[in-house]
């Protein structure tokens, strides 16, 4: 592993992209075929199956290096990586390791035949074996998570420097169901004609937001738009006869959304549509919330109650394969008028629904349009370059998003907790109350929005103005107001203000307001009324 | 029959009755007692200041006309119904911990400490005591240091690298005793060592006390990068990636702290590298140094004060978190 391991150093060790990409292309064009494979895969968030449970890794970690426990635990939850956390709490040791990385992972995988006591033992002396970074990245294959500061984009192109393929083609490459057992170097990378699984998905393309209007955009007869409703992004696959869901993420949902199996009914095979899967009533005008799709989230298998309570369909706006032709090079107009072609006869119950495109022959009668989004439950506007392909991952230009302005509310401090991992040794996370009469009533956590200068001066705040800890959550005195930002309010039973919020983020720490002047529980109740 | 203790935790900071004095008070007060001349220990507006000879160049320095009495390690001297003596703490040069004896009891105050011999301060000496103050900056069993002279190999091994690759070398660290350390670290046939105006100054007052330290050359708006190729610049964290670091053109950063031995803590610096060297004691050195005292009553200040007092009472002793008002920030201080 120690190939391995001086490749994750030199990523780890710099914050340049240039160094990373050289480092990674390097190791792609020298390292063992297997090895390289295995690279992309974790990378890519593949991992051996696990062939020890945490709780085990931590009992033995506990157990190897005399810390306690609960010390254990406690660590853990200040580092925020329980890879790392084993790694540190074990006596350092010089590595003395020859084994390849594919030899670990194979030995790793041979351990689900054997008992615990085989697995404890064999799991034990690596860590004896094992020091620094290859101690770290042995408890990596085991856990899993390789975040490392490398994204897939970065992958890609330093695949695309050390095989002479564009980035595109890589990037579709690598996307889908594969796995290190079943391609190999060549038939994922290399091969002229890679006849891929039919589940394959197309990278997604993603939009940016539009921070400033859009006449920057240019002449508005070039753009289209549509609703931007909140959903889950997900790319439908018809193909062989098969429907095949994929998140943003490429996780594959389709068992998730057995209702889209429907759609082969209404498209033919060879047919791929990006989309976002909302939960639609029967003859609703608008998609139901994103609360109503969230009970369908977690759950694999899907209840029949379920299913009818929060039918799903894909609102479908852009069409990536037709008649088994990869169409993404091709204008979104010719690609919008072959899936309205292909949507021309849906019925009113099929899981597919065509996006509307909104008409608007200039800037300012789109803005007017966007001011009524919310009531239709939009969060704001999509805009589409007309003439433009369909790119892979985030590029400015093309796709914008044009949401609404949040909601805010000014609400004060009242509980305060640290992070963990890159926000180790800081107060992060926050929870927020609003007055009910004379009390301080909580109603949502939020964590990120501050600058690091202002969570570390919070935290020094923090610090000396606690009045009682439960743990590691910490009861502040009640003195500073934020402003918090949030993108939809819900009613919920669960929580002792009675409403939950979507994406709340602390967007101005409001150091000119007094305590009293925090917004109220009716002004939360009323945000419910217009808004929920 | 109880005795009133001979030190309490008070809103201004650590009381003697005995002697009327204050250790490293957070409020102006009478009479204080100084363990070191860092910012959170050594504060202005005091009547009046003892601290070891060592540490009094840097605190008139900082802190300007101050009333204040210089006093030998091991020395003893009597205030009021209080025997008060000071000992080396390895922290940084001139930094002590504070032995307290009042009718054969005794206290220590250690302020902040590390037990490793880094070359330049004082090293660490455990005093025998019945009550000891003890900081847990790295009060967790994921922190334990290598040796330093492992994490100068490193240290100049990437210096190095970066003048090969004709890159300016930034390494970040706390002005007071950390830039100094490392400095007695760096190998100066690698190139030229440059340093910021913080590090300078203090730099000009240690060397006024005799402290060796190697050449430097003071980075002023003047200074052409060109001419010092393959240079190290030494700085406070908060210069790097700045405005004055960026016309030194291609360069690689570095911060040189405990907090380094965490990713996400390196990852959040944003720097390239991450040294970890630390002027406090890691999760061994501080169980040595307490048991090396013999002390029961242990009073946990600074850090991970809960984890770790709860720790010290599993193990047998009699430990208590004290709260304080200078809590370690984690930030650039160490």
């Amino acid at each position: 592993m120690k190939d391995f391991a001086a490749l994750f150093n030199a990523v780890d060790q710099t914050t340049k992209t240039t160094i990373k990409i050289a480092s990674l292309a390097e190791y792609f064009t020298t390292a063992e075929e297997t090895d390289r494979l295995w690279t992309v895969a974790l990378f890519s968030g593949r991992r051996p199956k696990r062939a020890v449970t945490t709780t085990k890794l931590r009992e033995w970690a506990s157990e190897a290096s005399g810390v306690p426990l609960w010390l254990f635990e406690d660590s853990y939850a200040i580092v925020g990586d329980l890879a790392e956390t084993i790694a540190l709490v074990l006596p350092p040791v010089d590595s003395d390791d020859t084994g390849t990385l594919t030899s670990w992972i194979n030995a790793l995988r041979g351990l689900k035949e054997e008992d615990d006591a085989a697995r404890k033992s064999f799991v034990l002396s690596a860590w004896q074996q094992l020091g620094g970074t290859e101690r770290f990245l042995f408890n990596k294959l085991i856990t899993g998570g390789f975040r490392i500061g490398i994204s897939q984009k970065l992958m890609t192109r330093a695949l695309s420097r050390a095989t002479g393929k564009p980035e595109p083609e890589m990037a579709h490459r690598l996307m889908g169901n594969w796995h290190p057992d079943d391609v190999t170097w060549h038939s994922l990378i290399e091969a002229e004609d890679a006849s891929a699984d039919a589940s394959r998905p197309y990278p997604f393309y993603l939009a940016y937001a539009l921070e400033d209007g859009p006449e920057a955009l240019g002449d508005p007869t070039e753009w289209r738009a549509e609703w931007k409703w909140d959903g889950i992004r997900g790319q439908l696959i018809l193909r062989d006869g098969d429907y095949f869901v994929w998140s943003r993420g490429e996780e594959l949902m389709t068992d998730r959304f057995p209702e889209l199996a429907r759609a082969a009914d209404h498209m033919p095979p060879g047919t791929v549509l990006d989309g976002e899967l909302l939960v639609w009533q029967p003859g609703a005008d608008f998609p139901s919330s994103f609360n109503a799709l969230q009970a369908r989230i977690g759950r694999k298998t899907v209840p029949k109650k379920l299913l009818a309570e929060a039918p799903v369909i894909l609102h479908a706006y852009d069409m990536l394969e037709w008649q088994g032709e990869d169409i993404r090079h091709r204008p979104f107009a010719e690609r919008r008028a072959l899936l309205e072609e292909a949507s021309a006869d849906l019925p009113a119950d099929a899981p597919i629904r065509l996006s509307p495109q909104h008409r608007f022959t200039d800037w300012s009668e789109l803005a007017a349009l966007r001011e009524t989004a919310r009531e239709a439950q939009a969060e704001g506007l999509m805009l589409k370059r007309a003439d433009s392909p369909y790119l892979s991952g985030r590029k400015k230009g093309d796709w914008w998003k044009w949401k609404l302005d949040p909601l805010t509310i000014d609400a004060v401090m009242i509980y305060a907790q640290s992070g963990s991992g890159r926000r180790a040794n800081l107060f992060t996370d926050f929870t927020f109350a609003v007055w009910n009469g004379n009390d301080l009533v909580p109603f949502t956590k939020a964590y990120s929005g501050l600058t690091d200068a202002e969570f570390r001066s919070i935290t020094a705040w923090v610090r000396k103005n606690t009045l009682q800890r439960f743990g590691p959550v910490r009861q502040v005195t009640p003195h500073h107001v934020f402003e918090i930002a949030f993108e939809g309010i819900q009613p919920s039973p669960r929580h002792k203000s009675g409403v939950a919020l979507r994406f709340p983020r602390m967007l101005r720490w409001r150091k000119d307001k007094p305590l009293q002047e925090a917004n109220t529980l009716d002004d939360l109740k009323e945000m419910l009324r217009i808004y929920g | 029959m109880t005795r009133a203790p001979v030190l309490t935790f008070t809103e201004n900071g650590i009381y003697c009755a005995a002697g009327d004095f204050y250790i490293d008070p957070w409020r102006p007060v009478a009479r204080a007692l100084i363990t070191h001349g860092h910012a959170d220990h050594a504060r202005d507006g005091m009547g009046s200041y003892l601290a070891t000879d060592a540490a009094l160049p840097v605190m008139r320095h900082r802190l300007g006309e101050i009333d204040a009495e210089g006093i030998a390690y091991g020395e003893q001297r009597q205030i009021g119904g209080a025997t008060v003596s000071y000992h080396p703490a390895g922290h940084v040069p001139g930094s002590a911990q504070i032995r307290v004896e009042v009718a054969g009891e005794v206290w220590v105050a250690s302020g902040d400490y590390k037990v490793i011999d880094d070359g330049m301060s004082e090293p660490f000496e455990p005093v025998k005591c019945h009550h000891f103050i003890t900081e847990s900056t790295f009060g967790l069993p994921v922190f334990r240091w290598a040796p330093q002279a492992d994490v100068a190999a490193d240290l100049n091994a990437w210096w190095a690298r970066c003048a090969a690759e004709g890159k300016t070398a930034f390494l970040g660290a706390y002005s007071l005793g950390k830039a100094q350390r490392l400095l007695s670290m760096l190998a100066p046939e690698v190139g030229p060592i440059l340093t910021h105006t913080a590090v300078e100054n203090t730099n000009a007052v240690l060397r006024g006390q005799g402290i060796t330290l190697p050449d430097t050359t003071l980075v002023t708006p003047e200074l052409n990068p060109k001419d010092h190729p393959g240079a190290l610049v030494l700085a406070p964290p908060s210069a790097l990636g700045s405005q004055w670091a960026r016309r030194f053109g291609a360069q690689e950063s570095a911060f040189a702290s405990g907090w380094m031995a965490l990713r996400g803590v390196r990852r959040r610096r944003a720097g390239d590298r991450g040294f970890v060297i630390s002027d406090h004691a890691d999760w061994d050195g501080l169980l040595w140094a307490i048991r090396e005292t013999g002390a029961e009553n242990i009073y946990v200040t600074h850090g991970y004060t809960d984890i770790f007092t709860r720790y010290l009472n599993d193990q047998g002793w009699n430990a208590q978190v004290v709260p304080t008002q200078f809590d370690s920030d984690g930030g650039d201080s160490e």
